[in-house]
């Protein structure tokens, strides 16, 4: 009891239980928040800046006259703007975020704090060589553990996300290929259940994208892969374990019979974090892979990025990897930018500079933490996980494979809906009034209605209890008939569902100062 | 280990809730030469403690860029971030959330990314923006592309005023799209020379100002020389804060703008992560890559935001979508919007003033020394000088004065013949005293 309550106790009030609405549009601690451009003043800031010495400026007609349109606020202001919208986010801090293949596990805080040392946090990218050796040796190091941990001799760390390291795997092969007199190769064979951007990248580095049957367990058709396998085929792309959450049992005949047609296997490392210890994708004749820093290795995901993308190249691929990468040599760490000089092969530059150097150092902080046996449990963790949900679900939902253990990933389709009037999308909504994260739905395609859940090997028995007992509730609400619970879903969250339609239909991208009566006055030019 | 919540008696009775014996049933389906029974030759886990011990040590062999007389910039800049900004990016709810696919429990994403966008279209003047991307040089590389679908043509003039970095990023990603790139020969005052290089056949123009020696252009006649041969005026920014002082890229009639946003909000970070800006008129817009946020209503009304315009998007159109890009710079565009809300209009303006100012002190000290040619006349923050002799071995033994004297153009582009060109800059966190020790550094190393 607070010190304000002394002698007058609050005690609940049936009366104000439902239906309640106050008369501002607050919701006690969920406050209604305008955008910066309403609350902001137009000759307001949140800074104290000494005076510039030399006023004068050669620049004339260059310099800016108009005003910009930058509403300023002071910093009490801006912190409670901020801090407000923060509550109205779901996160991995406040309870499962179950979705599939995004790998949203525990962010360890430690990280957060050695990535911000100076040494780190301050450094810039093109300072004298001889003034970072401490960050180029970390780069090394974190190599050491990926090369390491996959199994493959070569690495390239520069790729910024997922999709950038696909892009890096796909012009390392397209270089080698090319190096080899095969440049004529044009079909990449991707799986129907693969992840988006796979087909985008193979689409972007010009490719034609054919796609691979799935087997009726889940798996890439080999009859159907060894049929498409024609020398016309650059690669394949195959994500393992893949999207449905299993591992693909003819994995290493898949390898040798792409090298054997002449053309290099791409793994889509997305869902490393469900073998990572245990199986090397070097040992299943993996020739490229990108590994998401933000998955497998905890890099905090930040609301969508920043990610990191680094891949690990067989020695086939090894000579084509793009600059820059670090070397040791006698006189310390050497940062190779330039692929002319030191290798002819390489086929160019990903990114302005040397990669997520932030995120690497995030990373290097939980691969030592966890060590090779912590790391082992991890995938052992994750997998065990998944398995329980899929367990404890399997009564009331339908798996999509129900045969066999999946890996970090348990997954269901919409068949244990028929005949409720509920959709996969009403179901995840209602999950939302519930306290939970819904999980990745309608994803992968190959599965009907597809509900993807990803608990990771960061949530305690005690979590995944309760979130199947509130799957569980909700699954027997289904289908006892109680639809509105579903149609109208989400009641509790900071918003209704939103318009999804109109947003596309009539595109308002940027807030216009029509959209209030306040516009920006304009400012004395400097 | 103290991030696995499991007990071993959790372990036993989840195992045989699932039925099977043990965890390595689990794990059947993984082909019998591919089970790796041993431990991996990597050491066991460490405490936190020890793990912090580790880091801090390799941390200690670098000099952060604060640690005394600095003058690198080349497309990372060195600038205050208030306090504020990085206690908000640490807030659970922004820092270990993803993408926001849920909209209902992601407004606090969700309207961060319309404040954003908000603000990039103002600061380079044009109608729209997306949500990010991964950096300035990978924007640049996605505005080339555009402008391919949008002009349906294959040619990019790459002005030789444009980052050797940023140049050679989009060589390799548009190049390998199928895009012919005409890469110029990098030149302190480059850009009048794209004019002879747009034809019926050019799809875009990419010209950076500040250029990557600092010199600040009026675009204005290549942006209507472009559109007089049907092509688009891509105009890249290094130094986001010079938008606080020049005239944007939309008054001088760019199409599309790009640019490094790590200037606002962000630390060095070795070279990252930053947050790519990108903005373009409002016609183009159903060519954009990346993410787009947009204003809707909620079910009762009121409003709300949510990603919007997916259909140009990999995991709707796969092959078919607008680039392969999936996740973005989410926190850094946070952290970018937190500080240029706290900036406001007043405060960019004094800031970019005051970078301004520093880097003309720069200029007058440098000048003083004998045997330094300063080869930026009009400039923000960075200009180039010409040295006697090789940079990089003078910025080299001017560390050993303790100055970390500018970025050689040399590391930039071995091949230019301009191994005596230095880029240096100045910002607000650039003293007096430093300027003196720079000066004092340079003279007698270049005579």
């Amino acid at each position: 009891m607070t010190m304000q309550n002394v002698g007058r106790p609050t005690r609940p009030h049936a009366a104000s239980q439902s239906g309640h609405t106050s008369l501002t549009g607050g919701r006690g601690l969920l406050q209604d928040e305008a955008l910066i451009f309403e609350l902001g003043g137009w000759d307001k800031t949140g800074v104290d800046l000494a005076s510039a010495d030399h006023d004068a400026s050669d620049l004339g007609d260059l310099v800016r006259a108009a005003p910009i349109g930058l509403p300023g606020l002071s910093e009490p202001e801006a912190m409670r703007h901020y801090v407000r919208l923060s509550q109205k986010n779901h996160a991995i801090d406040l309870a499962l975020y179950p979705l599939g293949s995004c790998t949203m596990k525990h962010n360890p805080r430690l990280n957060e704090k050695v990535a911000r040392l100076a040494g780190f946090g301050d450094l810039h990218p093109m300072a004298p060589q001889s003034t970072v050796q401490g960050a180029l040796a970390l780069m090394d190091r974190l190599a050491h553990w990926l090369k390491t941990l996959t199994g493959m001799p070569a690495i390239a760390l520069s790729p910024k996300a997922g999709a950038h390291g696909e892009l890096c795997g796909l012009l390392a092969i397209r270089a080698a290929h090319e190096a080899n007199g095969q440049g004529h190769r044009r079909t990449v064979l991707v799986p129907t259940s693969a992840h988006g951007t796979n087909p985008a990248t193979a689409a972007f580095v010009g490719y034609s994208v054919v796609e691979i049957a799935q087997t009726d367990d889940g798996r890439v058709d080999i009859v159907d892969l060894a049929a498409k396998l024609s020398p016309d085929v650059a690669a394949i792309m195959v994500t393992n374990p893949n999207t449905c959450g299993l591992f693909e049992r003819d994995v290493i005949e898949i390898g040798r019979l792409t090298h054997e047609a002449g053309a290099y296997f791409y793994c889509d490392g997305a869902n490393f974090n469900a073998i990572v210890g245990r199986v090397r994708p070097g040992d299943l004749g993996v020739d490229a892979m990108h590994i998401n820093l933000h998955k497998t290795f905890s890099t905090p995901h930040g609301g969508g990025g920043p990610g990191a993308g680094p891949v690990v190249l067989s020695a086939a691929l090894a000579p084509f990897a793009p600059a820059p990468w670090v070397v040791a040599g006698e006189g310390g760490f050497k940062l190779v930018e330039e692929t002319i000089e030191e290798a002819a092969q390489g086929f160019g530059r990903m990114s302005a500079f040397h990669g997520q150097m932030g995120m690497f150092v995030r990373a290097y902080a939980y691969m030592l933490s966890h060590g090779a046996d912590g790391l082992r449990q991890v995938a052992e963790d994750a997998v065990l996980n998944a398995n329980y949900v899929k367990a404890k679900l399997s009564p009331v939902m339908t798996a999509a494979f129900p045969d066999g253990p999946c890996m970090h990933e348990a997954l269901f389709d919409d068949a244990w809906l028929e005949g409720t009037d509920i959709t996969t999308l009403d179901f995840a909504k209602a999950m939302i009034d519930e306290g939970f994260h819904p999980m990745t739905m309608y994803f992968p395609l190959v599965v009907h209605g597809a509900m993807l859940i990803e608990p990771t090997e960061t949530e305690p028995k005690q979590e995944l209890d309760r979130f199947c007992e509130a799957l569980t509730a909700l699954a027997l609400a289904a289908k006892g008939g109680d639809v509105d619970r579903f149609k109208g879903a989400p009641y509790l969250a900071p918003l209704r569902r939103l318009d999804e339609t109109q947003a596309a239909r009539k595109p308002r991208l940027t807030w216009r100062p029509e959209d209030k009566s306040v516009s920006p006055a304009p400012l004395a030019a400097e | 280990m103290r991030y696995l919540p499991l007990t071993p008696t959790d372990r036993a009775e989840m195992l045989a809730t699932i039925g099977v014996g043990t965890i390595d049933d689990l794990f059947s389906d993984v082909p019998e030469a591919a089970r790796r029974a041993a431990l991996f030759d990597l050491p066991l886990h460490a405490g936190e403690l020890e793990v912090e011990r580790e880091l801090a040590g390799l941390a200690a062999m670098n000099r952060p860029a604060g640690a005394g007389p600095f003058f690198c910039g080349a497309g990372a800049y060195r600038h205050h971030v208030p306090a504020t900004v990085d206690h908000i990016i640490q807030r659970s709810e922004f820092l270990t959330s993803y993408t926001p696919y849920q909209p209902e429990i992601a407004q606090g994403t969700l309207q961060v990314l319309f404040e954003f966008q908000t603000q990039v279209a103002a600061l380079t003047g044009l109608d729209v923006a997306n949500a990010s991307m991964y950096d300035g040089s990978t924007a640049c590389a996605e505005a080339v592309m555009m402008s391919q679908r949008v002009t349906r043509r294959k040619k990019a003039v790459l002005s030789g005023g444009l980052h050797p970095h940023y140049a050679a990023t989009t060589q390799t990603i548009a190049h390998a799209e199928g895009m012919d790139i005409v890469r110029q020969a990098a030149a302190i005052d480059a850009e009048a020379a794209v004019l002879d290089a747009i034809d019926a056949e050019t799809a875009c123009v990419v010209v950076q100002t500040p250029n990557v020696f600092g010199v600040v252009t009026d675009v204005t006649k290549i942006a209507e020389a472009a559109h007089a041969a049907g092509a688009l005026l891509i105009v890249v920014t290094t130094e986001a804060v010079s938008y606080g002082l020049l005239k944007s890229p939309g008054e001088m009639g760019a199409d599309i703008a790009v640019a490094e946003g790590q200037s606002i909000g962000n630390g060095l970070n070795f070279g990252g992560p930053y947050v790519g800006l990108f903005a373009c008129r409002e016609k183009l817009v159903r060519q954009m890559p990346g993410r787009l946020c947009g204003e809707t209503v909620d079910a009762e009304g009121r409003r709300g935001f949510v990603l919007t315009l997916s259909t140009r998007e990999q995991h709707i159109r796969r092959e078919k979508a607008t680039s392969n890009i999936c996740t973005n710079s989410g926190l850094c565009a946070l952290a970018f919007t937190i500080h240029l809300s706290l900036l406001g209009e007043r405060g960019l303006r004094e800031l970019a003033a005051l970078n301004h100012s520093k880097a003309r002190e720069l200029r007058d000290a440098l000048a003083a020394v004998p045997g330094v040619e300063v080869l930026t006349s009009r400039f923000f923050n960075e200009f180039a000088i010409r040295l006697k002799g090789d940079a990089a071995s003078v910025v080299e033994t001017m560390l050993a004065d303790g100055v970390v004297g500018g970025v050689p153009f040399s590391r930039l582009d071995p091949h230019a013949g301009m191994d005596d060109v230095l880029l240096v800059t100045a910002t607000e966190t650039t003293t007096s005293e430093h300027i003196q020790a720079f000066a004092s550094a340079l003279a007698g190393r270049t005579a």
